[in-house]
């Protein structure tokens, strides 16, 4: 691309307010989550005690939690929990689902047929139950719960991906590479797949953010990150019993919980205003 | 002795169409019902015609973009119908298309210099330096700069992205180009350019035409012989002169009489047309264009008229009453 | 009796790439019951101009000068008068008839809401209205065709109820939109002689807006051409197609292929492309593609010439121009 090109890009992005503070927001949580691999204000692991319920302090911002540990370092290695269990889980959705709605899109016929009847027979299942069925069948634990967020993702990619890229098979340019005697693979990897990369890059990040909640709402049962790792979800589970006693204990997850999802939303609407070509493209 | 380039005979085309109930009996769209036709080296072949008349799906199959009910196309005396899309590749080299909407046949995240190359990947392998060569080569030829590969086709008009799509068909240096309503998305200023370029190119490079287009006056510009469709079927065929200006079919009267002239002077005298194209899902037995005609009788309904030599010189027509039609033009 | 007057109308448009002057200077008069044709390509304003008469300009427009309908100007009026004004008196036809009708109500549905928004017509009288205006444009079995959605009716037919949603309060004027580019020749012509027929029994004014030079040369008493934003000539159609005098008026009727020349000589091409309405030169809008542009067509606004009675072009070099009309302008 030339330089006024990338420049207007970057103006877009400037321009584009839910872009910023949403690209803010996940920046922030990517720095907590990088700090805290070698730096937290407070203990993780260790239980004391003796500082049980501390109220915020200087030596910890955010107090204790009933095993005395700090919650804002807890909050931070959460992050860590967090953000792999998006990355991964929606790289697992994104390469199954989108390899799958392409071979959908350019295959047609039976083939199209039970890959989407396929994904239609998953969305059946509501995701967190689903998530269940499969932990409960490879049994309980961090990595099981990212397998399991991934999984539900593959039908979401696989739609989204199929429905555009039939929209870009009826396209001319790709008649026009037909009649070229291009086969289906290169008109899916030159034509289709980088028409529909903008939509793709926005569903992730939505994605990204559903994959937060899973794994939040999987630890709250029980099912996902298992204890001594601090997760975002079992702290809310542990603040449960807790509630009315030491009402902040829930409140704090909580909050980092929406703020991740919050920031991600955000992210993914500037995205889309920027990537839309309709919007940057005008004819 | 001429070269035919592009050989049609007795093609047919029927689309399905989704069932009403699993035991209603299986529908059809009749969009191309046997259509035969030939075009020689360095000629140029009109198609006209109103839509759903089956232009389109002719030019589809000729290029075989799709598959063919029965008929044959031959394109430099290779039959192209029924041959696999990887058999058919090296061969595609010969023939090649430009489309009707010069803002959705070119992708718009690919440079110029991509676009034109693209069917250059049926030839096989070529040196990068040979690529480029040819790609500044064409792309002069049609009246761009060889500077403008890189750009990306929004930086273009409309008038200049379709001669992208002209040097994207001719890159290979085809003997056979077939034109789907090349220039009905251009302004008049730009359409004239787009039509004198596309001249001089068989000019240049002796190119064959199959040129589809709604617009007589632009047919009758460019074409040296005309095929009229109507309802899947070719009505009336000949050389330009000739059919224009002795039209032996009523419809191809009436299309003809339909162009507003862009005279002074008050209004023409002429056979206006009622109704509008009906159905193509039912086949029956007697002259499709029965209903909107002006000069059916009996005969018409009973009878299929057949395509048969109606003047020397190649005039074609599938009406009953051509001859009349004739006397009525010459007289 | 001069029942719209357009004075010095400017529509300025702000687009991401700065202020377009989608209209300059614009002067237009209409009398009742007078047919008034505007010609030009894409991006000259001619659209601009009758959604600005509609008063159904894009957001980011505003306007300059006065458009006075029966001494009312319409600038100036707030949206809840205008929405008395549309349709009551100014009704509007365009080019699209497939997405200017809402596909998920009936045919009846559509026609009747003005004329019980409008007129207050009770359900049954604005149906058995409804029933009427469709048989007035030539709907066969209107009684039938009422219940019908727009999808179920073909391109023309559809068209038609666009006709009948416009007469459906007897407007004085009519503003028809590229009415027939969508159309087939042969519907064209239908419509066409509809809204003749239609403009003449009514007594209604009628604004026609086309790229299509026959279509305006047949169908209007009064022509405005249109280029860049701004009008380079205006007058009777008669004046005009006989007496071409603005170098772009006679390059884009010598681009235009017409009927009966045969394939001998080459049209004649204005070069260029249509100018960017965001850099416009100050002086003249034509003169990067004119050949006869100097330095004082750049940077000076052309004055006005009368030709004769009410035959107005806007040339800094209108005796060229005139003693150009013999030779060919264009090379």
């Amino acid at each position: 691309m030339s330089n006024t090109a990338s420049n207007s890009f970057i103006s877009r992005c400037a321009k584009s307010r839910s872009f910023v503070i949403g690209g803010t927001i996940t920046g922030f949580l990517l720095v907590c989550a990088i700090v805290s691999l070698f730096w937290t204000p407070g203990t993780v692991y260790d239980i004391v005690i003796k500082d049980r319920f501390l109220t915020p302090s200087a030596d910890h911002l955010l107090g204790t939690d009933q095993f005395g540990r700090d919650v804002l370092s807890m909050l931070m290695t959460g992050t860590q929990n967090s953000i792999t269990v998006g990355i991964v889980a929606v790289s697992i959705g994104l390469f199954a689902g989108v390899g799958l709605g392409l071979l959908a899109a350019a295959r047609k016929g039976w083939t199209e047929e039970l890959i989407m009847r396929l994904s239609d027979f998953s969305f059946a299942f509501p995701a967190i139950l689903s998530a269940i069925m499969i932990t409960a069948i490879l049994g309980p634990g961090g990595v099981n719960s990212i397998i399991a967020i991934g999984i539900y993702n593959i039908p979401v990619f696989a739609r989204l991906t199929r429905g555009s890229a039939n929209a870009i098979w009826a396209r001319e340019y790709v008649m026009a590479a037909r009649a070229s005697g291009k086969n289906k693979l290169s008109i899916t990897l030159e034509h289709v797949l980088p028409n529909i990369l903008s939509i793709i890059i926005v569903q992730a990040t939505i994605q990204f953010a559903l994959a937060i909640l899973a794994e939040a709402a999987l630890s709250y049962l029980g099912l996902g990150t298992q204890p001594p790792h601090p997760s975002w979800g079992r702290m809310l589970n542990e603040a449960q019993t807790l509630m009315f006693l030491h009402p902040m204990q829930a409140v704090y997850p909580g909050a980092a919980i929406a703020l991740a999802v919050f920031g991600l939303n955000l992210l993914g609407d500037g995205l889309r205003d920027i990537l839309d070509p309709r919007l940057s493209r005008k004819r | 002795m001429t070269k035919t380039v592009l050989e049609v005979t007795d093609l047919v085309r029927h689309y399905p169409l989704p069932k009403e109930s699993l035991t209603a009996p299986p529908r059809y769209v009749y969009a191309l019902n046997g259509v035969s036709f030939s075009i020689e080296e360095g000629k140029s072949f009109g198609i006209v015609g109103e839509s759903g008349c089956g232009k389109s799906t002719l030019a589809r199959n000729v290029m075989a973009l799709e598959s063919t009910d029965s008929g044959s196309v031959k394109i430099m005396g290779k039959e192209v119908v029924g041959l696999s899309f990887n058999e058919l590749r090296p061969h595609r080299q010969h023939f090649q298309m430009v489309f009707q909407d010069p803002y959705g046949s070119l992708d718009p995240h690919h440079t110029v210099g991509r676009i034109v190359a693209e069917p250059l990947a049926a030839l096989g392998r070529l040196s990068r330096q040979e690529k480029d060569e040819r790609v500044a080569e064409v792309l002069t030829s049609v009246g761009l700069k060889a500077t403008d590969v890189s750009k990306y086709p929004h930086e273009f008009s409309g008038g200049q992205r379709q001669r992208i799509a002209i040097a994207r068909a001719l890159i290979t240096r085809p003997s056979l180009i077939v034109a789907d309503e090349p220039v009905s998305a251009l302004d008049v200023s730009v359409q004239a350019q787009v039509l004198n370029l596309l001249r001089d190119l068989q000019d240049d490079f002796g190119v064959t035409y199959m040129f589809i287009s709604h617009d007589l006056a632009v047919v009758e510009y460019l074409c040296d012989e005309v095929a009229v469709m109507y309802l899947g079927s070719i009505v009336e065929k000949g050389k330009t002169e000739d059919l224009f200006a002795r039209p032996a079919h009523p419809y191809t009267r009436i299309l003809l009489d339909a162009v507003p002239q862009p005279a002074a002077g008050k209004k023409r005298d002429r056979i206006r047309l009622s109704g509008s194209v009906t159905g193509q899902t039912e086949r029956r037995v007697g002259c499709a264009f029965r209903d909107r005609c002006p000069m059916a009788t009996d005969k018409c309904a009973e009878e299929t008229p057949a395509l048969r030599q109606v003047e020397d010189g190649g005039h074609f027509a599938a009406c009953h009453y051509s001859e009349e039609m004739i006397q009525r033009a010459t007289a | 009796m001069t029942l719209l007057t357009v004075n010095n109308l400017n529509v300025n448009l702000q687009t991401a790439s700065g202020p377009a002057r989608a209209v300059r200077d614009l002067n237009l008069t209409l009398e009742k019951g007078q047919t008034l044709g505007i010609v030009g390509e894409s991006g000259c304003g001619k659209s601009m101009t009758a959604l600005a008469l509609m008063g159904l300009l894009p957001e980011n427009a505003t306007t300059e000068g006065s458009i006075l309908l029966n001494g009312e100007n319409l600038l100036e009026k707030s949206e809840r008068e205008l929405c008395t004004i549309r349709g009551n008196r100014m009704a509007m036809i365009f080019q699209e008839p497939m997405t200017s009708l809402n596909p998920v109500h009936t045919v009846g549905r559509q026609v009747m809401e003005p004329l019980r928004l409008h007129k207050r017509l009770s359900k049954a009288e604005a149906f058995e209205q409804a029933i009427r205006l469709l048989d007035r444009v030539g709907i066969p079995n209107p009684e039938e065709r009422i219940y019908n959605y727009p999808h179920q009716l073909s391109g023309g037919q559809r068209q038609r109820v666009m006709i009948a949603l416009a007469l459906s309060c007897s407007p004085d004027i009519l503003i028809a939109d590229e009415p027939t580019t969508a159309l087939d020749v042969t519907i064209q012509d239908q419509i066409l002689e509809l809204i003749q027929t239609l403009v003449a029994e009514e007594g209604m004014s009628l604004v026609l807006i086309s790229h299509d030079l026959g279509v305006i040369a047949e169908n209007t008493e009064k022509v405005v051409v249109m280029y860049g934003g701004t009008v380079v000539e205006s007058g009777s159609t008669e004046q005009i197609f006989s007496q071409l005098t603005h170098p772009y008026t006679q390059g884009l009727f010598a681009a235009m292929p017409k009927l009966g020349l045969g394939r001998k000589g080459r049209l004649t091409t204005i070069p260029g492309t249509v100018p960017d309405l965001v850099n416009l030169p100050k002086g003249c809008t034509f003169t990067d593609r004119c050949p006869l542009a100097t330095d004082i067509c750049r940077n000076t606004p052309p004055p006005r010439s009368e030709l004769g009675p009410h035959h107005q072009v806007l040339c800094h070099h209108l005796e060229q121009a005139i003693e150009a009309r013999s030779r060919e302008l264009y090379t």
